[in-house]
């Protein structure tokens, strides 16, 4: 049995964090130490919950930006502008810190190698978190495995930031990318692209989807995660070119701050 | 924040589920009460907001159920769900 559908009830957890690290200007990956982890799923999300002295609590959900194999536990997260939890997660908290929270959660939106691929992963702006620990638990679960094992498992990442300077773990996934012939990784800029850039520039929409999904009859299995238009938007083009339904895993989140 | 951008996936109401079911009910499949359809409830539609949390069916948009909390109490309405099977849950042993 997984983990977090087994027979335990999920507890919260008081996590210490054990370092910060600026992904962007405006996102941090928080690396925490939480005793008694029972372990999670690539794709699974945690909720964050920070109480103020007058006792009042807010609560939000973050995925998990770390492969099961890793021996911290990472989040990455998104500072919100008029945000009442992400500003003090990228802002304040500090090394040594303590935060309450509760995970790993949600069986729905998770892969791990033994569902096999091809995988098709698409993102928007901080979507690319829960997407990334699949691409991490794919590299180290398959790392060791045999070319043939990488060829059955390939995947390819369409992610789309509005410039260079968003664009979350670039020179990790250049490098994850560099070492392994059957991970693709295509960045579009629908803002400003870099200088130079010869790559694709635009929102990400049907034609772009077509090029680089695989055909609906290779059956990809399709994790898509960012905001609600972009993740409708992609699932209905996906669903048009011919792919099946049931196979394009959504994980849309909201201006609130919902998951990722 | 219109409607439309608040909508959210089954995956966001996980954690509120959680403390109520053990196993996770985001994997299971619902049965819509109203049109029929069978779906994974992580692919429900979400609308959450701090009234509490409303699952809807994706190809009906009928309410498949409703959890909300009180200071003292959680509601939950589970009756826009005709079926709910959870794939996997280990059958406590009797012995």
């Amino acid at each position: 049995m997984s983990p977090a559908s087994g027979g335990t009830r999920i507890a919260w957890r008081l996590a210490t964090v054990t370092d910060v690290v600026r992904e962007t200007p405006r996102a941090r990956t928080l690396i925490l130490d939480v005793p008694g982890w029972p372990g999670h799923r690539a794709g699974q999300h945690v909720d964050v919950r920070l109480t103020a002295e007058d006792g009042y609590q807010a609560q939000r959900s973050y995925s998990i930006a770390s492969a099961p194999e890793d021996a911290r536990i990472t989040l990455t997260v998104d500072r919100l502008e008029d945000g009442e939890v992400s500003p003090y997660l990228t802002d304040v908290l500090r090394v040594r810190d303590r935060l309450e929270l509760r995970g790993p959660i949600g069986g729905y939106f998770v892969w791990d190698v033994a569902l096999g691929g091809p995988l098709l992963l698409v993102a928007g702006g901080s979507g690319v978190v829960p997407l990334m620990a699949m691409l991490r638990h794919r590299a180290a679960a398959l790392g060791t495995a045999d070319v043939r094992a990488r060829h059955g498992t390939p995947a390819r990442l369409l992610y789309s930031s509005r410039q260079w300077d968003d664009v979350f773990y670039r020179e990790e996934l250049a490098r994850l990318a560099q070492d392994d012939e059957t991970l693709e990784v295509e960045l579009t800029f629908t803002r400003e692209p870099p200088r130079g850039w010869t790559g694709l520039r635009r929102r990400i929409d049907r034609m772009m989807l077509a090029e680089v999904a695989w055909p609906p009859g290779e059956r990809p299995q399709v994790f898509v995660c960012g905001p609600t238009p972009l993740v409708e938007a992609v699932a209905a083009a996906l669903v048009e070119l011919g792919h099946d339904p049931a196979l394009v895993k959504t994980e849309r989140f909201g201006p609130t701050g919902g998951s990722a | 924040m219109n409607g439309d951008d608040a909508r959210l996936d089954g995956n966001a109401a996980a954690g509120i589920l959680s403390e109520v079911f053990v196993p996770d009910l985001t994997a299971a499949r619902a049965t819509c009460a109203n049109c029929g359809a069978i779906r994974a409830m992580g692919a429900l539609l979400v609308y959450a907001t701090g009234m509490g949390t409303v699952m809807r069916c994706p190809d009906c948009a009928a309410v498949v159920l409703r959890i909300a909390r009180t200071p003292t109490q959680l509601w939950l309405d589970l009756t826009g769900a005709r079926l709910v099977v959870m794939a996997g849950a280990a059958a406590p042993s009797v012995t």
